[in-house]
């Protein structure tokens, strides 16, 4: 047994740790998150270009750092400790999981356009209708010559004004809720009936409505089997649930840390109001949350190559676990701040939003705890 | 002991839900559906409609033109207006100065203010809370310094919940530096257009401009606008601020935002069934509408018990904390309820924009709602202070 990094991957936390701290500070995001594209692309070409930094999962042979889960989470750490905005879960942990998982030519010709940072793939796979789950589907994906012909509404896609591509779930067959018939399509974007309404989100992102009208895509769009990819995308997802409960981690250690250094500049009374028994045990029960999401994290990491049913239980197990702690270290950083944590201007209020926002993404505590039930606790 | 309506209480009710269903207007009834922002007018035409109908403040006594219910009537109205979801009056006039005024004001103070609080023609706001002077108000450094028949005033208040709209505003200010903190307090009515005021938004986690600073240089004030005597300030402060709490348990209001969220959790769907058909969901739900029975009946005893007439004491502390804690899980589970579309940011209806906002109507402010409930926990004295009050002033530690 052994909890240490290795040195690449020390190496990957600190580079990028340092180029965020240079280019990510708290001014400098709002900024670009109120611009008119809610984004500096400057900063997703770094990644890429200069630090390399979107090939750490990925394989060296697609020109990768030859890393995979343990390298995902370990960015979205860093990028959930100054809020980062940057496309990274759907592009490289979602979309790039997916192309790992089918390999083969579209791996071949999609995985390099990711690294370079040239493609960025929002995720559409939820819809008006379906809450969590995620076979419960209205888009559909008819055969038509070589290609399907794409109808349907995906919900809350985020960043899909920046992507260059989009992964769609769509029934090629059966009805709303089987869970056969699904199927997983990489397109362009800007395909011909695609439609899309922007919106900023609560949290600083930027996401979209998207619209299919008649979309006609290729054959060769299909990653996987036609009708059989729900284990697949229950993949994905897993590993997107962990890598946002990493996220969680660095937004839960900021939240504590800010409450910390607040609550001992902070007099009333005379005195510091760390200093205040109340606040004290307070503190410490967010400490508490902050190494458990840490440690709950990373033994989902470490759990995502198993059986499916044992993943399952296991990334319900740390969804829910994080998703609770999240809610009570937000809550209580901004009640610890009092007035200012409920303000614009402080940082910590926009972690509390983007905690409040991890929440629920991918299924909510009540979603994951009834998915571990019912997998964990099956006679 | 009983808790029965009589006919008399019941005939009543029908008066009021008949008075709501022929007067309430309809244009605003659709700008709150629709979750815009409004305005002071609109807050203003209900208020207008109340006054001219002598029920605008039916807990002040009948001699400064409150309306002599009895606090059954006056629970039987707060249950009705807030059942046909009727706009919130601002309590700056109505529930904070105007009882200050009448309990502690001169006859000349009764007579010009009292009215124009009712009439809504005096927009109130509050100056308490100071920079460095939150949960410890009584380390307030605002200064009013004797100037002949006026003082000069000096200082900044915050988080001066809409004094942009404000004519005037009831100010905590230090009239003895010398004097022990709670000793050197008096309370001013402040002309909000004196010179020298200059009022500035903070912006909150919602978006939304409910909130300013108020800065105060060299603003001159009659001494004939201090309640009550001066250093004495601090008397007429906690008179304030237990009556304050009173209101903000919000019984009648949490009632209808549980009607509000079982009326979204019908609609919204958790795989083929309603949300409130999930066991978990459903559990919640009834968790709060638990909470909520204890917290009525706990305001009904201190309302109607043996202590009622007396003004509330410390046990508001417990109204308030209980209050707050179940108005902000409501917005927890509203937002919860919404999924998806609680991550939309809707910025309110742009010059000209007629299309449709994103996701379902009732789930545009969710989350804006939740970040913005967040305060009910911290003004008004943080729940941290309501506990330090139980501790002291009713437990004796």
């Amino acid at each position: 047994m052994d909890f240490t990094y290795t040195e690449t991957q020390d190496m990957i936390r600190d580079t990028l740790a340092r180029f965020l701290s240079d280019t990510y500070d708290f001014e400098t995001r709002q900024k670009f998150i109120n611009s008119d594209s809610g984004r500096d692309p400057a900063i997703w070409t770094a990644l890429a270009q200069e630090l390399g930094m979107l090939g750490a999962p990925f394989a060296e042979e697609h020109g990768g750092l030859g890393g995979g889960a343990l390298e995902n989470a370990i960015v979205m750490e860093e990028l959930g400790k100054v809020i980062g905005i940057e496309p990274y879960l759907p592009t490289v942990v979602i979309a790039g999981g997916a192309l790992k998982a089918v390999g083969g030519a579209q791996a071949d010709a999609m995985i390099p356009e990711i690294i370079a940072g040239n493609a960025i793939v929002a995720f559409a796979y939820a819809e008006p209708q379906g809450r969590y789950d995620l076979a419960n589907l209205r888009t559909t994906a008819k055969k038509d010559g070589a290609g399907y012909v794409l109808n349907g509404h995906k919900g809350v896609v985020y960043a899909a004004p920046w992507a260059t591509h989009l992964l769609v779930t769509a029934r090629t067959g059966g009805s709303q809720r089987d869970k056969d018939g699904v199927s997983l399509f990489l397109i362009d974007a800007n395909l011909p009936g695609v439609v899309r309404r922007d919106y900023p989100t609560v949290d600083g992102s930027r996401a979209s409505e998207i619209y299919f009208e008649n979309v006609a895509i290729p054959g060769d769009a299909l990653l996987g089997g036609e009708g059989g990819a729900l284990p697949l995308i229950e993949q994905i997802v897993d590993e997107a649930t962990v890598a946002v409960c990493a996220e969680a981690t660095g937004v839960m250690q900021k939240l504590h840390e800010g409450t910390l250094e607040y609550t001992q500049q902070r007099k009333q009374f005379g005195v510091p109001i760390a200093k205040f028994q109340v606040l004290q045990h307070r503190m410490v029960d967010m400490f508490m949350e902050v190494e458990q999401a840490r440690s709950m994290t990373i033994m989902g990491t470490l759990k995502l190559g198993l059986p499916a049913a044992e993943r399952m239980a296991a990334v319900s197990a740390v969804k829910a676990k994080v998703a609770r702690g999240a809610n009570f270290v937000g809550q209580n950083a901004i009640q610890t701040h009092g007035g200012i944590g409920i303000t614009q201007e402080l940082a910590i209020g926009h972690y509390f939003k983007r905690a409040t926002m991890i929440e629920s993404q991918f299924g909510s505590a009540d979603h994951h705890m009834d998915r571990y039930e019912r997998i964990a606790l099956a006679d | 002991m009983d808790m029965e309506f009589s006919p008399e209480d019941l005939a009543f009710q029908q008066e009021v839900r008949d008075f709501i269903a022929e007067n309430y207007p309809a244009e605003l009834r659709g700008k709150q559906d629709e979750g815009e922002e409004l305005s002071k007018e609109d807050f203003l035409v209900w208020h207008k409609i109340l006054h001219k109908k002598g029920w605008i403040a039916p807990a002040w006594p009948v001699e400064y033109g409150g309306t002599g219910w009895t606090p059954t009537q006056r629970f039987i109205w707060s249950e009705e207006t807030a059942r046909a979801d009727c706009i919130r009056l601002m309590p700056f006039g109505l529930a904070m100065v105007g009882p200050v005024i009448y309990t502690f004001g001169t006859p000349e103070q009764k007579a010009h203010f009292l009215p124009r609080i009712l009439s809504g023609e005096d927009w109130w706001c509050q100056g308490y809370s100071e920079p460095g002077s939150g949960s410890d108000l009584a380390s307030l450094r605002t200064t009013a310094v004797a100037d002949g028949d006026d003082y000069i005033v000096n200082g900044q208040k915050t988080w001066t919940t809409l004094a942009q709209h404000a004519d005037w505003g009831f100010f905590l200010v230090r009239t003895d530096k010398d004097a022990k903190q709670q000793e050197g307090i008096s309370f001013l009515l402040i002309d909000m257009k004196s010179p020298g005021i200059t009022v500035r938004p903070i912006i909150t986690l919602g978006g939304e401009h409910e909130v300013n600073e108020v800065w105060l240089e060299d603003v001159r004030v009659p001494q004939s606008q201090r309640v009550y005597e001066e250093n004495k300030g601090w008397t007429c402060a906690k008179f304030l601020l237990a009556h304050e709490r009173t209101g903000i348990a919000g019984v009648a209001a949490s009632k209808r935002g549980i009607e509000k969220v079982k009326a979204i959790a019908r609609t919204e769907l958790d795989g083929d069934k309603p949300l409130l058909a999930n066991a978990f969901f459903k559990r919640k739900v009834a968790d709060l509408e638990v909470d909520l029975a204890a917290l009525e009946f706990t305001e009904l005893r201190s309302l109607a018990g043996p202590n009622a007439g007396r003004g509330p004491g410390p046990e508001s502390s417990l109204l308030k904390i209980k209050g707050s804690e179940i108005q902000q899980r409501l917005t927890e589970l509203t937002l919860e309820a919404v999924g998806h579309y609680g991550a939309p940011y809707f910025r309110g209806f742009g010059e000209g924009d007629n299309e449709h906002p994103i996701g379902p109507d009732y789930a545009h402010r969710a989350a804006p709602t939740y970040f913005n409930m967040r305060k009910t926990t911290i003004y008004g004295g943080s729940n941290e202070i309501q506990r330090n009050i139980i501790a002291k002033m009713v437990l004796g530690l």
